[in-house]
Formats: C-alpha cells, structure tokens, sequence
C-alpha cells in the first residue's frame, strides 16, 4: 500500500526555503511568510477505477459526483413541477392526474428542491470542489469521511426515490410534513410514502454531517502559508458559515424526523393530538402538533440561509472578477454574512403566524425577521457598488450575475411584506408566498449556479462553454422566470390559495384561469431552456474553446495550480503562498489588470497595491 | 498549552492571544489535531441534537392531559424488602462516571507511550460502558415487564413511555458505539498501531496516540448527556 502515499520529502525542502520568502525573484522582508506549522497532507492515491472515479477520496472529484447526483435529482423535481403546472393550467388534461398524485408531486417537488438539489449542489458540490482549492489545502482534511458523506448522500437519494415505487407512493403532505395529517390514512403516501421520506432526511443528515465537518475543519485549521480567514475568498466564506448553520440547524430537522417516524410506526403520540376521524376516536393522544412545526422550522428556516449563503459568497467572486474591480467592502461583506448566518436562527416562527402562536411572539419574530434585512440589504449595496465604474465583461456568467441581483431584490422586497404578521395573514398560503420563496431560494441560487457553472466549468474541464448557448440559457430562464413568477403575486393578491388541487367554480376563477395557463407554457419553456446547458457541456466538453491557465484573469488561488484541470493533491510539490486577498483587481500602476494572491509584494511594489 | 512552539509565530496570552489566533493564517486553533477539532465541532452538532430531545420532552410532559408518572415509583427497586429510588439509576450514573475517570487516565498514559497501562484502562472504560448499557437493557426490560411501552403506560401520561425509551435509546445507542470504538481502540493499543503509526483498515490514515483524546472526548460528552438526561428523567 505504501506507494499510494506521498512520501513527505518535499516538506523540509519546502519548510526551510520559507525563511528567505521562497520562489523566485528578490526575497525581501516584505514577502517572508512563516513555515508551515503542520506536516504536508498524507494522502490516499487510487490506481483502479473503483477508487479514482466510484469510491474516490479526492474532493474534487466527489463535488463532481455531488454535482452530478444533485442535477439528476433536480431534473427529478422540474418534471414533478411540469406536471404540477400542466394540472394547473390545463387541468384534466392529464389522465392519471389525480388529487393524490398532485399533492405526491408538490411534496416531492419542494423537498427535492430545497434538500435535495439546492443543499447537496452549494455545499457538496461547489463546496467539495472548491474549499480545498481556494485555501490553498491538497485536499479535504478527511478524504476518507468525505467519500462516506457523498455514498451515504447517494443512498439517501436512492430511498427517497425508492418511495415512488412503494404502496400508496411517495407522501403527500406537502415539503413541510406536518403532522397529524402526514401519517394519517387519507393523506397520500401516510404509510411507506412518510417513512421513506423521514428515513431518507436522517440518511442526508448524517451524510451531510460527515461532509460538513470536512469543510469546516479544512477552513479552519488547513488553510496554507499567508491564507488568513480574512484573504479568503467570499465564496468559502459564504459555504463555511452555511456548514456552520447546517451543522446546527439539521439535528431539528432530525429530531423531528424520528419521531415523526416513531409517530408513524410505533404508534407513539409525540406530535399526535387526540384525533376523531368518523366518530371513532383513534389510539392517539396528548401530543402536540406544533412542536413539529417548531423543529421543522427550527431547521427550515436556516436551511433558507444554508442555500442562500453559499449564493451570495459565490456571486460576490463572480461579480469582482468579470468586473474586473475588487468587491466593494469586503469586510463588510464578511460581517454580513456571519451576521446573517446569526439571525437565521432567532426567525423561524414567521413561518407559523397563522399557527395560533401567542401575538407578542409573532411581534418578536417580525422585528427579528426585519433586522436580517439589513445585512442583506448591505450586500445587495456592495455588490452594485463593485459593478460601479468597474471594467464589466457582459458575458454570460456577468449576465447570470445581474439576473441574480435583480430577482434576489424582487423576491427580498416581498419578504419585507411576508414578514410583518399583519401583512402575512391575509397573504398567507397563497401564490404571493409561493413567487417570494421562488424568487429569492429558488430561481436566484438558480441564477448562481448557473454563473458558477459557466465560471469554473472551465477550471473542471479545461474548456469553456459555449457563450452563444449560454445567452440563449440566459435570456429564456431570466424572461421566462419572471413570466412565471410575477403573474403568481397577482393570484395571491387575489386569493388564489396554495396547494389547491383545483379553483372549481371560485369566484375569481375568469382572471385565474387565463394567467396559470400562461404560467403553465412560461414554466414549460423555462424548464425546456434548462436542457440547453446540459447540451451545452456535453457539447463543449470535447470541442469547446480550451481554456488553459486562468481564462478569467482571476486572483483567487484554486485558478494557480500547475496542471488545469488540477490533479489530485491540487498544488504538485509545492503549496502555495499567500500574501493578498483575492480581489486585487486593476490595480494603478501594475502590469496587467490582476495580482494574484500568490504573487510577493516585492513584485508589484512599483504599484499602488494595497496592504490586505 | 504553554508548552507549544510554532516556529516563527508568537503566543499573546488571553482574549489578546485568542484574536491573533483567529485573525493568523493557517490554522484557527494553533497546534489543535485535525481529528480532535472535528470531534469537538461534532459534539457541538450532537449537543443540538440532544438539546432538540430534551426541549421536545419539556414541550411534551408539559402539554400531557394525563398525569406524568412519579420518577421515584417507576424507576425504583425493591431489594431486600425496602423500596430503594432510584437505586439502580444512581448505580449506572456511577459507572458511567467513573469510566470517564479510567478514559482520561488512558489518555494520560497513552501520550506517555506507556502502552500497556493505556491498553488496560480502556478497556476497564469499555468494561464500563458495557455494564451501563447493560443495566439499561435491565432497567428496560423491567419497565417493559410492567407494562410501559413506547405507545401505552401504566402509570399515567403514555408520552412518558415514548420520550423514555426514545431519549435513553439515542443515548444508549452512542454508549454502544463508544463501547465498539473502545474495543477495537484497546486491541490497536495492545498491538502497538499507535506507536508504529500503522494505517487504519478503512480511513488509511496513519495511527497515533491523539485518537485516543479524540475517542476520550466523545466519551466524556456521552458521560455529560447522561448527566442531563438523569437531571431531566429521574430528578423532575
């Protein structure tokens, strides 16, 4: 087994030329950075198949298989939303469209969304492939547990998709899971449907537990020489204090889950309140229905941050880079993000206003709600103070950028409505809340993800996308989206309640009708426009343009390793040395309009680089 | 940690210190072992877990319509003739306490290398762990003879039951997992893993001697759950 390890050689070479500042050129005192303080990683190298690409150790290559799993599941939840959209706007065109399978296919679709998708994509894709790279680390710092986070991530899909094949299919109780209706009969799926989904939740947790503890520790104690938490870039920023979130928030969701399946199974009364179903009264009794409320949003409203953290770290680099101008307050930007990340758990019963909570408390978690405002709103500031007379490219991941922008405003302001208890009564379970949460969790971390992909497809391939498709992606999702999704304020303007099956004959049925069937075909050809960029990258996978070493001219590290795409162990002999931060764009004074974050200040003391 | 050197970088003491720490580069917590930061970062998470039981179980015996059970009745004794509360509870936390006592001696000896000494108290903690968990099965199967189960009870509200067997089997389940980890810890010990830094059969991660705080602090944190969980089921 030896030779599968690197022999560890290369750390006194490396540790002794630290002294003298290292590399080439003129040491002076300015570029000396003090020797590593722990030995070089000890990695596991595959040789066969099984182990390089299956049960691969390198995070790189398991962000690329949370990725993949992640799309595939996505893909999942947009034909569940098809089905959805076509009973809502053509109804009884479907023949095997039921009221139970409408409600298995909204349940299906808001978990596999906001779980499934969403969480695994950011924080096990994105952040896989990138933490190790832009800290400067060989590797995640437990290779091994990330390997088990990504197969048991795996297994939790596989049951879950497993409940659409069981007796009575998948539940039905809408993404929430409330109970007493989640496991009792009439509700679809109440029996194997609700199981499978609590077992498949517990799967995701502990999976996600051992990949986040990966992240952390490798944010926290691998970082390289020079990579101080505040030179890092904000896209690790934005995944670690997500992870942070997660590691704290999931346990509710877990808790809840187990007893609701102890509820369901067992026959235990945790969450169930004495129940008369047709004059007969059931076995249960004394439990309390909100007190899963109260766990599941304990989890579920983190989980809104989980996703939107790692959106606003990423876009912050997409943005300072293809404009070609540092992020506008960057520490501000850091503190908003902590800050947010703070908040996120002093919000969550705004999401059960209507429950019958006691008014003081809904005033406590109004006021709290309309403080996170704020450092959002900051962010939202810095990122249009960084596109201000900056350099812009208005390529597609820009374009991606400013989609992002504009539809995380939208969906922001509305919030400040849903957040006021007198404001959300009235508009509670309606399609106002359904546009506010698709808006600013659904189509904006859409948005980055799309700008990521656009951005570092070229560092995961070596060639870039096309840009002629990716415009035509752009255009479709962005005009398409908005075609959705601001038609459906008007409906809960209007009244029009969420998770209705069908309007029948209600009265506000003649505007209704007209606008789902538009949202209906808006939604198809969105969901169609997605297929592009699969196109796309299967496509510019063999013949795209190559992109070679730092196609972007960006700063940040994971775009300076000796081979692109990086190898295994990400920086060959010898890891690299920071001395900036990652935004030291158009800089007066300097040769080219970028200073790499490796790149010693004796090389660029003729400019007016500043001290980061 | 005042015998720490790093080469080239300067302890502050106090909140001073703590801050330069953060704000350095490479690593948060200077001279802090991968793993050990790992389980510290995971007890956290599982510290909210537990927490989200034990809020759970206020939430539900405070909303209970039917009477909760008196603690000292159901778990007590009868041995000789008298009734003893709580006798058998107050055993097992003993056990479990003292079994943190023979982790931390490990600990001690296993950094003083002193394999055999080391090898021994683990096991004597594992041996320890395995009483606990057994008395549980015991304290258990009484209950279950009386009629308590996870959906019914004897004695009053039926949430009692289902908190019970719910919050002690999490628990038991964690003692269970450390009893392994000690066995398989204590044998690697004895063979000398540690000191010859031969590789894990699964993580392929070389052996030292700082796995064996790292299982000693999960060990302790089972030990300070129980605390709460005794304080919350048998005192309330």
């Amino acid at each position: 087994m030896s030779e599968d390890f690197n022999d560890n050689k290369t750390i006194q070479a490396q540790s002794s030329e630290a002294i003298s500042g290292g590399g080439s050129g003129i040491a002076t005192d300015a570029d000396y950075v003090r020797p590593a303080e722990v030995a070089d990683q000890d990695l596991y190298h595959g040789h066969s198949f099984i182990t390089k690409w299956i049960f691969c150790q390198d995070a790189k290559v398991i962000g690329v298989q949370y990725f993949l799993l992640a799309t595939f599941t996505g893909i999942i939840g947009l034909i569940l939303s098809w089905l959805m959209r076509l009973q809502l706007g053509f109804p009884e065109l479907v023949p095997f469209m039921t009221a139970e399978h409408y409600y298995q296919f909204v349940t299906m679709h808001g978990m596999i969304m906001v779980v499934y998708f969403l969480t695994a994509l950011f924080l096990g894709g994105f952040g896989n492939y990138l933490i190790p790279l832009m800290v400067g680390a060989r590797d995640m710092v437990f290779p091994y547990l990330n390997m088990v986070s990504f197969w048991s991530f795996f297994v939790a899909v596989g049951v879950l998709l497993a409940s659409f094949f069981v007796p009575g299919g998948p539940t039905g109780s809408g993404w929430t899971l409330y109970p007493p209706q989640a496991i009792l009969e009439g509700t679809p799926g109440s029996g194997w449907g609700i199981m499978l989904m609590c077992i498949s939740l517990i799967l995701f947790v502990a999976g996600f537990t051992m990949g986040g503890l990966n992240y952390l520790i490798t944010v926290l104690q691998a970082r390289t020489r020079g990579m101080t938490l505040m030179r890092m870039p904000l896209t690790v920023w934005g995944i670690f204090t997500a992870t942070v979130l997660a590691m704290l928030a999931f346990p509710a969701l877990l808790v809840g889950a187990l007893m609701m399946s102890l509820d369901n199974v067992l026959g235990t009364s945790f969450f169930m309140p004495t129940i008369l179903k047709a004059g007969e009264v059931l076995e249960y009794g004394g439990g309390s229905p909100i007190l899963f409320q109260h766990l599941f949003w304990f989890f579920g409203h983190p989980e809104v941050y989980i996703v939107a953290l790692p959106a606003f770290g990423i876009i912050s680099d997409l943005i300072s880079v293809h404009a070609r101008k540092n992020i506008f307050g960057y520490r501000m930007m850091v503190w908003a993000i902590v800050g947010i990340g703070a908040l996120s758990f002093f919000v969550w019963a705004h999401h059960m206003y209507v429950s019958g909570m006691n008014p003081w408390f809904g005033f406590f978690f109004a006021t709290t709600t309309l403080i996170i405002a704020v450092p959002t709103a900051m962010k939202v500031y810095n990122w249009i103070l960084t596109l201000w007379r900056g350099n812009i490219r208005l390529n597609t991941v820009m374009l991606w950028c400013l989609g992002f922008i504009v539809t995380f405003v939208n969906g922001g302001i509305t919030g400040i409505f849903l957040g006021n208890v007198s404001v959300d009564v009235p508009l509670s379970d309606t399609y106002f809340v359904i546009a506010h949460f698709h808006m600013v969790m659904g189509i904006a971390p859409l948005m980055v993800i799309m700008g990521a992909v656009y951005h570092w497809f070229p560092l995961v391939a070596g060639r870039f996308l096309d840009e002629k498709l990716g415009k035509w992606h752009f255009w479709l999702t962005f005009l398409g989206a908005y075609s959705i999704y601001f038609p459906m304020h008007y409906l809960g303007f209007i009244g029009v309640p969420r998770r209705y099956f069908e309007m029948y004959d209600s009265p506000y049925v003649t505007s209704a009708v007209g606008m789902n069937e538009f949202i209906s075909l808006a939604a198809f050809i969105v969901g169609a426009a997605q297929f592009i960029l699969i196109y796309n990258i299967i496509k510019t996978l063999k013949t795209g343009k190559p992109a070679g070493h730092n196609p972007w001219q960006a700063c940040s590290l994971e775009w300076l390793t000796p081979t692109v795409p990086p190898e295994h162990g990400n920086w060959g002999d010898r890891l690299p040395t920071v001395h900036r931060w990652a935004y030291d764009f158009s800089v007066p004074g300097a040769k080219e309009d970028f200073i790499t974050q490796t790149t010693p200040p004796s090389e660029v003391a003729h400019t007016k680089v500043e001290k980061t | 940690m005042s015998d720490l050197k790093i080469e080239g970088y300067e302890f502050k003491p106090g909140f001073k210190g703590m801050a330069k720490d953060t704000g350095s580069d490479q690593t948060m917590f200077k001279g802090v072992h991968w793993g050990k930061a790992m389980m510290w970062i995971f007890l956290l998470s599982d510290t909210f877990i537990f927490s989200c039981f034990l809020i759970s179980y206020m939430k539900g015996r405070g909303s209970t319509i039917i009477d909760w059970p008196n603690p000292s009745e159901v778990f007590g004794l009868h041995v000789f003739g008298v009734d003893v509360p709580l006798l058998l509870i107050a055993i097992m936390t003993f056990v479990l306490i003292t079994s943190s006592g023979t982790m931390a001696l490990a600990v001690k000896y296993g950094y003083e290398k002193n394999k055999k000494m080391c090898g021994w108290l683990i096991l004597a903690t594992a041996i320890g762990g395995l009483t606990f968990v057994g008395m549980q099965a015991f304290e258990w199967g009484k209950l279950i003879h009386e009629g308590v189960r996870p959906w019914e009870n004897p004695f009053g509200a039926p949430q009692f039951g289902s908190f019970f067997f719910m919050i002690t089997g999490f628990h038991g389940t964690h003692v269970s997992i450390g009893v392994i980890f000690l066995f398989i810890y204590a044998y690697k010990t004895f063979a000398g893993h540690y000191d010859e830094g031969k590789r894990g059969w699964f993580t392929t991660m070389k052996g030292d001697y700082v796995e064996i705080e790292i299982l000693g602090l999960y060990w302790h944190f089972v030990d300070l759950v129980w605390v709460f969980i005794f304080a919350f089921f048998y005192l309330w």
